[in-house]
């Protein structure tokens, strides 16, 4: 029932693609003006996730590389840019600029994550998830530990808010009404570019190895230095929302980099389902919001996540985005 | 000149010698069957020729190049294009995504990166026509899961066509069909052009005879006879085997 009515109510929305289309543009611009500041720092929050659980879908949902450590390339967008920018002792704090620093963080994240798919991209299935786990763990000690240059289980502090400089001109991102444009930006071009790349012949590729890597090896493809490019797209995009976190909040920590980061964010994925971009967007939003909700009528809020996985996990494998489709066919 | 050459080719699996020895010879154009019982080491074979194995002895060469070392992706490359005896294909996405995921790295364009693979007209249009080549263009659509067995057998073969390879290597196509589906294959690949060189590994003696200009027979391991069919069919080692494996089977 719930199933035939969602449907219903999706083949509205795309019958009437034009009105929804300015529906959300206006929603999202009155958004910060509208609300209260803490619902808008939730909206900002559920955005950067939702960047984040993107870009882990693109090896997950889209090649079949499941990564239980994404929060790595998290963690290093976070750090690097607060080793760049954050004025404290321990960091440079050479820029505020993000046209600079951007770019620095993504190629960082680029080789770290080719560097580390050379190993871990010889594997598969289990053996990937527990590599890419070690590794992020690595990541996360020495983030502890090398307390002169990461500060330790402190983190990084007095991460500043961006500024875009471009010749004389300069918008500093200060206050959070103009984070939340920052930030809604990254997320609607991340979505562009993440939605012109599974359409692509390149994304189609990462699917023919998603379903039969020994079948793509036998029409030509080198399958590895295809995977290699999706982890390290993968890594630079999850390195974006990192960043952002990492300026959201003025700090850099190691839970970061945490395993149980990476856990959230595959349970994102789960809940909202992969192989498509609408699924973690909902699934971060889901993730995010719920706790939030919950925690205000019961202290319980931990465990209700916990049964919401299960019965995701029982009733909905493919996600939110597999309950709105119902009975449809996967184009 | 020999398009493919085996050259003493051994292969074992533990204590298990799969092959001993084994040489060949296939030149451009020709269809070349491999028979033998089961167990012979026809797959085997079949897979250390296309990579999917390496050897413990001995060489591949390909069109004057030494192959034995490279893998399964730069011997596709080269023009080797291959088939396997259990359907092997995409099979959650359609047919026509199966055929233009060949085409496409065959045409040097799977590493684009911002336009939509759909707007590749001349991919799609090729795809297509490969399709109707085979038989499934009306089924174009369809989820590959959802085809019957004969029709995803056919697909096997236009996905290896779709590479436009030099040499077509095809194990056990017709294994699992019905005698219609098997007709359909036959004809399929008797209407291939000429100039493409066929290695098929087959079970079926009537699709071997109706195909194969020349026949290896291989026995626990090793190339027992070779030549013309009728040549192979008179070879009095072959009937002892055939009928000795067959009065085994009894």
């Amino acid at each position: 029932m719930i199933a035939i009515q969602l449907t219903n109510t999706r083949a509205w929305l795309e019958a009437h693609q034009r009105l929804v289309l300015a529906a959300a543009a206006i929603t999202a611009i009155a958004y910060p003006f509208v609300v209260k500041p803490y619902i808008l720092s939730l909206g900002i929050e559920v955005l950067i996730f939702a960047i984040f659980a993107m870009s882990l879908d693109l090896l997950l949902g889209y090649t079949g590389l499941p990564s239980f450590g994404h929060a790595a390339f998290f963690g290093l967008g976070a750090y690097i840019v607060a080793y760049m920018t954050s004025r404290n002792e321990l960091a440079l704090g050479l820029t505020d600029n993000l046209l600079l620093a951007l770019p620095v963080v993504l190629l960082a994240t680029a080789l770290v994550a080719v560097v580390v798919g050379f190993f871990a991209l010889r594997t598969s299935g289990i053996y990937f998830l527990m590599i890419t786990l070690a590794f992020a763990q690595m990541l996360f000690s020495i983030a502890i530990r090398w307390s002169s240059v990461t500060g330790g289980s402190d983190g990084l502090t007095g991460v500043p808010r961006p500024a875009l400089g471009l010749g004389g001109f300069t918008y500093a991102f200060e206050s959070r009404e103009s984070f939340y444009f920052l930030v809604l930006g990254l997320f609607l071009t991340v979505w562009l570019l993440l939605r012109r790349i599974v359409s692509s012949p390149f994304g189609m590729t990462l699917r023919g190895i998603r379903e039969n890597e020994q079948r793509m090896r036998a029409l030509g493809y080198n399958t590895f230095r295809y995977k290699t490019a999706a982890f390290a797209l993968a890594g630079m995009f999850a390195s974006v929302s990192g960043l952002l976190l990492a300026q959201y909040f003025w700090h850099a920590a190691p839970q970061n980099l945490y395993w149980a980061m990476s856990g959230q964010v595959l349970i994102m994925l789960v809940v909202g389902g992969t192989g498509t971009l609408t699924g973690p967007i909902l699934g971060a939003a889901l993730m995010r919001l719920l706790p939030n909700f919950a925690s205000t009528y019961t202290d319980r809020w931990q465990t209700l996540l916990g049964l919401v996985l299960i019965m995701f996990v029982l009733f909905a494998p493919k996600g939110i985005v597999g309950v709105l489709r119902g009975g449809r066919k996967q184009p | 000149m020999s398009l493919l050459q085996v050259a003493g080719i051994s292969k074992q699996f533990g204590g298990l010698a799969a092959l001993t020895n084994v040489s060949l010879q296939v030149q451009p154009g020709e269809r070349r069957a491999i028979i033998g019982p089961n167990g012979a080491g026809k797959t085997t074979l079949f897979n250390v020729i296309t990579g999917e194995l390496s050897p413990n002895g001995g060489m591949v060469h390909f069109d004057n190049r030494d192959i034995t070392a490279l893998p399964v992706h730069t011997r596709a490359n080269l023009g080797l294009g291959h088939t396997f005896q259990r359907n092997n294909l995409f099979f959650g996405l359609t047919v026509l995504e199966n055929v233009r995921l060949a085409v496409q790295h065959h045409r040097g364009i799977a590493r684009q990166l911002f336009r939509a693979a759909v707007t590749f007209e001349a991919v799609t249009a090729e795809a297509v026509g490969l399709l109707e080549e085979v038989g499934l263009a009306a089924d174009k659509e369809q989820i590959v899961s959802t085809l019957a067995y004969g029709q995803q057998r056919a697909l096997e073969v236009a996905l290896a066509l779709a590479t436009e390879p030099q040499a077509l290597l095809l194990d056990e196509p017709t294994a699992g069909m019905s005698p219609a589906e098997t007709k359909d294959m036959v004809q399929l690949i008797d209407a291939l052009p000429p100039s493409l060189t066929v290695l098929i590994v087959e079970h079926d003696m009537d699709v071997v005879f109706t195909l194969a200009d020349r026949i290896t027979v291989l026995h626990h391991g090793q190339v027992v006879s070779e030549g013309m069919p009728g040549q192979v069919r008179a070879d009095p080692t072959v009937q002892e085997i055939y009928l000795g494996a067959e009065s085994l089977a009894a």
